[in-house]
């Protein structure tokens, strides 16, 4: 015979049952907007985004230094924040006169970007502080709102001093750089824009190195049977010949 | 429960004599209009403090162009100016690797440091093969192993893709140092609590960009939403072959990468 179930068991149940309705009610019925975004998160969004601002960025300076800010603009610095050289100005945005920004007049500020590093990018243009008019404040030459050479290099080697020393130990020693490489003058003035032309094509260097050309002493081979699939370039480097690839 | 208590302790010290039915009464009503209380306050909240500035609107990410970067620095100075990074060389939230592969196909990787003498390896220039700056930083995944760790819940991704500390919580138990495969975070020595790259949030909120892309003199680093199709960041994204780091710990980092190297990871 069933006995009647003791009434401390179906408050315990009554409990139980509670429980486990009010796990399910968070879990499963509650928006998520309720739940998963405690107020610690909030709190820390605001906390985060309250920080002072240390750089003020480029428009705000604009505003005041419109002449800079226009020389600069079509200058190879175009692309910089003025923040960049002159640090952070976000103090000196809310308080122009008493509060001035680093303005660098030594010579140490441009050589972190153009002091020659072998892990730059080929093109960037670098020299060496040691021997590129020492102690010299780099603004006694160059406008920093305006870089550009203080007057045009006559010479290939006062950029591409690597290959012309590289050059200079070859074979091809005697050959001047403008006997492959046609230079527009206005590579000078714009060196990435106007660009030197390069041999295109086996007949370039066919010129002095086929059977039967008239250079005496370089080397001769037959154009048709040696590689007749490759150009030259793929396996002798022109700046350097002896040395194949 | 909690609550329960709580009337329970304050009955005991007053001596009042509150039945169980009450009690249980007083702890069915509180949590509905607990309830109610704190969604009337979230949705008060919801569109005050961060002056128009919806984060649901946005989704963060960086990108950097491996072949543009100089390796000058100006970007981990900016960092710590603008975030109040210890200046020791060794606390960063961005940093750059100076990668040189050498001829004998070795591979030497340095943390280049700012403002003094580097830690130049000596490598003879004609032994190296190719060489080459990699910027780093945290890369905010949108399935961030930080987050999955914290113990008491400090760390979180905002509804922006910004990964974010709550240094209140934190604990500084170092977990999600460990846990990061990157090796983005630090212990801020002052702190002592977890620090890590926000993607400078306190400027991107305002409409600025990073500290570290503001200054960066090459546009190396590329800032942008990517939820707009008109933003810089997905016009990398369009143009350029792109690459993450560690891709096979399915982290999906959202710092995107054009020109990366096969050796850098």
């Amino acid at each position: 015979m069933p006995k009647k179930v003791p009434e401390q068991i179906i408050r315990l149940g009554i409990v139980i049952s509670i429980i486990f309705g009010s796990v399910a009610l968070t879990l499963y019925l509650l928006p998520p907007a309720l739940k998963d975004k405690p107020f610690h998160r909030r709190s820390t969004i605001l906390a985060e985004t309250a920080k002072p601002i240390q750089f003020a960025g480029s428009n705000a300076c604009a505003d005041c230094h419109d002449d800079k800010y226009q020389q600069k603009k079509t200058g190879y610095h175009r692309n910089l924040s003025c923040e960049t050289c002159h640090g952070p100005a976000a103090e000196h945005a809310a308080d122009p006169i008493t509060i001035k920004p680093f303005v660098a007049r030594e010579r140490r500020g441009c050589p972190t970007c153009h002091e020659y590093d072998p892990s730059r990018p080929t093109g960037f243009p670098q020299i060496n502080p040691t021997i590129h008019n020492p102690l010299q404040p780099c603004v006694t030459c160059h406008n920093p709102h305006d870089p550009v050479p203080p007057r045009t290099p006559e010479e290939c080697a006062a950029c591409h001093a690597g290959i012309v020393r590289t050059k200079a130990i070859s074979s091809h020693a005697l050959v001047a750089c403008t006997t492959c490489h046609t230079v527009p003058e206005k590579h000078k003035i714009t060196p990435r824009i106007i660009r030197p032309t390069k041999p295109e094509t086996r007949d370039f260097c066919g010129k002095c190195h086929a059977k039967g050309a008239p250079v005496v002493d370089a080397p001769k081979i037959d154009l048709s049977t040696h590689w007749e699939k490759y150009v030259c370039w793929q396996c002798h480097y022109p700046h350097l010949p002896a040395e194949r690839l | 429960m909690f609550v329960g208590s709580v009337i329970i302790r304050t009955c005991r010290r007053k001596g009042c004599d509150m039945k169980r039915r009450d009690l249980l009464k007083n702890i069915i009503l509180f949590i509905p209009v607990s309830g109610a209380f704190r969604a009337t306050i979230q949705a008060a909240q919801a569109n005050s403090d961060l002056n128009g500035y919806h984060p649901e609107n946005h989704y963060y990410g960086m990108g950097i162009e491996v072949a543009k970067c100089i390796g000058c620095g100006k970007c981990i100075e900016a960092c710590k100016i603008e975030n109040n990074v210890p200046r020791e060389p060794f606390f960063f939230r961005t940093w750059v690797e100076r990668y040189i592969i050498k001829k004998d196909s070795s591979v030497a990787v340095e943390s280049i440091h700012t403002g003094g003498k580097q830690p130049k390896e000596t490598i003879e220039e004609k032994d190296i093969l190719r060489s080459f700056f990699v910027p780093k930083t945290c890369n905010q995944c949108a399935n961030p192993p930080c987050v999955q760790v914290c113990p008491v819940g400090a760390t979180f991704s905002t509804d922006d893709g910004v990964v974010l500390v709550d240094r209140d919580r934190c604990i500084g138990c170092r977990y999600c140092i460990q846990a990061c495969p990157f090796g983005a975070r630090y212990l801020h020595p002052q702190t002592r609590t977890a620090d890590k790259c926000t993607f400078c949030y306190h400027r991107v909120v305002k409409g600025l960009l990073p500290a570290c892309v503001e200054v960066c003199p090459t546009q190396a680093r590329i800032f942008g939403d990517l939820r707009s199709r008109a933003s810089e960041l997905v016009r990398f994204q369009r143009m350029n072959k792109i690459h993450v780091l560690k891709p096979y710990l399915n982290t999906e980092p959202k710092v995107y990468y054009s020109g990366l190297d096969g050796v850098v990871n």
